[in-house]
């Protein structure tokens, strides 16, 4: 029976690429292991290697075809003896998925964060951005690159420096395209030694220079969290204000998909605890944009939280010469007057979902992107709750000393007589991240646990 | 960033040459004797006050150890940085920092030179291109990596120079960042300062390659011992390396064979060590001992360097003065210096 190829899941978090090329044309012999296509993904152009001998039956994806979904089709093979007439007893992908792709049962299950919409249904308008101002579609990879190059032509003592940042092009791509623009005196590949080169970054910063520190990942940066904390946090004030340091750590932070406990943290609670760091957590790739250009203008320490789900992600950036957004602004992304739901990160994904949800059945939701979690827009919390009496908070990461507890308290302080249920916290789950695709789907919050917690609020 | 190069053929370690090293003028004698005169006062004075209570917290002081940074002081230039650990004090004023302000920062005063908010083992200054003053064993020669990063980024032709201890030389970053320095090729001197206890454990209990000039072996860093008790050969290796540095050549490594007199801190009973070694050290070898006894040989008179001694101790005596008479820090201070 003719064997079909499938388009193959190339990282992670992939959900669909652009077939580039194809190496062997119809009718050609394949060998196991021959390289028969090229795919684009949004990090890189991978070669696709045959897995199955026999005659390229049929191309039934042509090169150059844009945003083919994993596990879509895309060729079928012949085996010996087989003929063009076979083809339309080819079975049906899911039945024969494992020949080149991982087992589509698998992507059936995938972990919520894959099935994410965009960032995109925000329903009340940008504070930031002029009315009428022109916007274009990016991808918050796109966004985060470009407010690092803008950054760089604008200041000369600006660099970035992490692992595979340079010639790689970013080990997700973030840094695309800047070691062309600003050569390797400014875009510096460094060893694996989180360590030391956070200690170098900080060590320059000192001295006056604004280093942007890619960290692969936040999880590595555990590795380096003593010059984060020690040095870069405290050198302000133990120096009576003389010697301070602008510096930005950015990377990848939370679970990104299937990658298990290591891989698999969020950090924001952990860097909001410290005085001394400012610690942002964008979701609209927008905010990304305008956050990391303010992060790296700004004269301390920030840790910026990226997400690796989100780096695929579409938006709407506006065409401004120089867009910046201020740190410690949340922002209302829809109004609503029953309950506020309060996230930042990919946990918006979640609030956004079930304030969709949630609406259907007749219960309006505010739902805040904090953006920022330190300094944190308490007025903005404290305003929307005093309005809707009632408080859901949405993270990913663990709840016990978590940003949602932090939520929770300054509601307590600030606003208790306006409250008219306890504040909710949904958060991950208290376990190490499991591998497994359900019990991973289990571990983080999801709409539908929101939806239950907004509706527990509400007495519904 | 520059390509990393193939290391230098000649990066081979060097024992201290047998030789005396090259003679100080009458005028660099006095220079050094007084510089090393001001640091063992000050440390004296510093741990008299601890006695009394007026400082608090950690104190390390760096009695024995003066010839390592007054020497290297001397083989600096303007622009060079500074960078140690927490046994700071020595360093502070061998860069030119002031009695009155270090000592005031010592006792948690507003005139310190972190206002009172950092204390023994953290102060700065722009000014005299000292980074501190850090608390965590290693840390700064991570930081002082960066240092050199950025002179070599601004192409300044500055040399960093990073203190650390025998005691620090085991920790992790500390090899990441020889790394680093060496495939950058940074200009930063890195100063081991083995004055034989990590705080109570001696190299030998500590240390697997006890020859610490041997430590960038890996990283093709050459490295070389020298006699740290005696200013004259701190001085030339000193220059040395930052000519090795400011030719583009990448780090250096100098390990300085010295002696602590004093505990590891003010609370340190220093039982790891019999008292006659200490005091055939102190015997031997004092720093500011042979470069005395060198000038009384060359005929100054006892009345000049008692000379010295009196002006050294006015300066002492008016920090501790200054320093237990300014204010505390306002209570507003406590707020200030967390962003800016």
């Amino acid at each position: 029976m003719p064997i079909q190829v499938l388009m193959p899941a190339l990282s992670p978090t992939m959900e669909k690429g652009n077939l580039a090329k194809w190496l062997k044309k119809e009718g050609e012999q394949i060998k196991s292991g021959d390289v028969i296509a090229e795919i684009e993904t949004d990090k890189a152009t991978m070669e696709v290697e045959a897995t199955d001998e026999g005659t390229l039956g049929k191309i039934l994806i042509p090169e150059g075809t844009a945003d083919v979904a994993v596990n879509t089709p895309i060729a079928t093979i012949l085996a010996d003896g087989e003929s063009a007439a076979d083809l339309a007893k080819a079975p049906a992908p899911a039945a024969k998925a494992a020949e080149s792709a991982p087992p589509a049962a698998a992507k059936a299950e995938a972990p919520a964060p894959k099935a994410a919409p965009a960032p995109q249904a925000v329903a009340e308008p940008d504070p930031e951005v002029p009315a009428g101002t022109e916007m274009v579609t990016q991808t918050i990879r796109e966004a985060l690159r470009d407010a690092m190059a803008e950054e760089m032509r604008r200041d000369p003592d600006v660099f970035v420096m992490g692992e595979e940042v340079a010639e790689y092009q970013g080990a997700y791509k973030v840094t695309q395209g800047l070691l062309q623009e600003f050569g390797a005196r400014r875009v510096i590949d460094t060893p694996i030694t989180e360590h030391g080169f956070a200690g170098v970054g900080v060590g320059a910063a000192m001295t006056g220079l604004k280093p942007i520190v890619e960290f692969m990942t936040f999880n590595f940066a555990m590795q380096a969290i003593d010059q984060i904390i020690n040095s870069a946090a405290k050198t302000l004030y133990m120096s009576g204000g003389q010697m301070g340091c602008s510096i930005v750590f950015r990377g990848p932070n939370g679970a990104a998909a299937r990658v298990a406990a290591q891989h698999s943290q969020d950090y924001s609670a952990w860097y909001s605890n410290v005085p001394g760091l400012k610690v942002v957590a964008p979701f609209s790739a927008a905010d990304y944009k305008g956050l990391l250009k303010a992060a790296i203008r700004d004269p301390n320490p920030v840790i910026f939280l990226e997400n690796e789900v989100l780096y695929g992600h579409t938006g709407e950036v506006p065409k401004l010469d120089d867009f910046i957004v201020p740190i410690g602004k949340a922002r209302i992304v829809r109004a609503g007057s029953h309950v506020s739901i309060i996230s930042w990160s990919n946990g918006m994904t979640y609030a956004l979902k079930a304030a969709d949800e949630l609406a259907k059945e007749g219960i309006e939701a505010e739902v805040i992107d904090l953006r920022t979690l330190r300094p944190m827009d308490t007025e903005t919390i404290i305003n929307s709750v005093k309005k809707t009496g009632r408080a859901v908070t949405v993270e990913e990461g663990w709840a016990q000393s978590g940003v949602g507890a932090e939520i929770a308290a300054r509601i307590m302080e600030n606003a208790f007589d306006y409250l008219d249920a306890p504040v909710a916290r949904v958060s991950g789950k208290d376990v190490p991240m499991p591998y497994a695709a359900n019990l991973e789907k289990l571990a983080l919050p999801s709409a539908a646990e929101v939806v239950e917690a907004a509706k527990a609020v509400c007495y519904r | 960033m520059a390509a990393p190069k193939k290391a230098a053929a000649g990066a081979a370690q060097d024992k201290t040459d047998g030789g005396s090293p090259p003679e100080f003028t009458r005028e660099q004698e006095l220079k050094a004797l007084r510089e090393m005169l001001l640091i063992r006062r000050f440390e004296e004075k510093a741990g008299q006050l601890y006695g009394m209570g007026a400082i608090g917290g950690f104190c390390h002081l760096y009695i024995g150890q003066e010839a390592v940074v007054v020497g290297m002081q001397m083989a600096l230039r303007e622009g060079d940085q500074v960078i140690t650990g927490y046994r700071d004090h020595g360093h502070m004023l061998a860069t030119g920092m002031e009695a009155n302000g270090v000592m005031a920062e010592l006792t948690g005063r507003r005139g310190g030179y972190s206002k009172g908010k950092g204390g023994s083992m953290h102060m700065f200054s722009k000014e005299k291109h000292f980074y501190g003053g850090h608390g965590i064993v290693g840390a700064q020669v991570s930081l002082g990596t960066g240092l050199a990063f950025a002179n070599h980024y601004r192409g300044n032709g500055n040399v960093s120079v990073t203190y650390f201890g025998d005691g620090a030389a085991n920790q992790g970053q500390v090899y990441e960042s020889f790394n680093m320095a060496e495939l950058w090729k940074l200009p930063v001197i890195f100063v081991i300062e083995n004055n034989r206890y990590a705080m109570g454990t001696a190299v030998s209990r500590a240390s697997a390659q006890q020859d610490f000039s041997k430590r960038g072996v890996s990283f093709n860093i050459p490295g070389k011992q020298v006699d740290g008790m005696d200013v004259r050969a701190v001085k030339a290796a000193g220059e040395e390396a930052a000519a090795w540095c400011r030719a583009g050549k990448g780090p250096f490594i100098l390990e300085m064979q010295t002696y602590r007199y004093r505990g590891h801190s003010m609370s340190d009973p220093a039982k790891y060590r019999t008292r006659e070694e200490v005091e055939k050290v102190r015997h031997d070898q004092d720093p500011i001992e042979q470069v005395r006894n060198r000038l009384l040989a060359a005929k100054v008179s006892e009345a000049d360097l008692k000379a010295i001694d009196a002006e050294v101790r006015d300066i002492v005596n008016a920090s501790a003065d200054f320093a237990q008479h300014d204010p505390e820090p306002d209570a507003a201070e406590l707020w200030t210096d967390v962003y800016r």
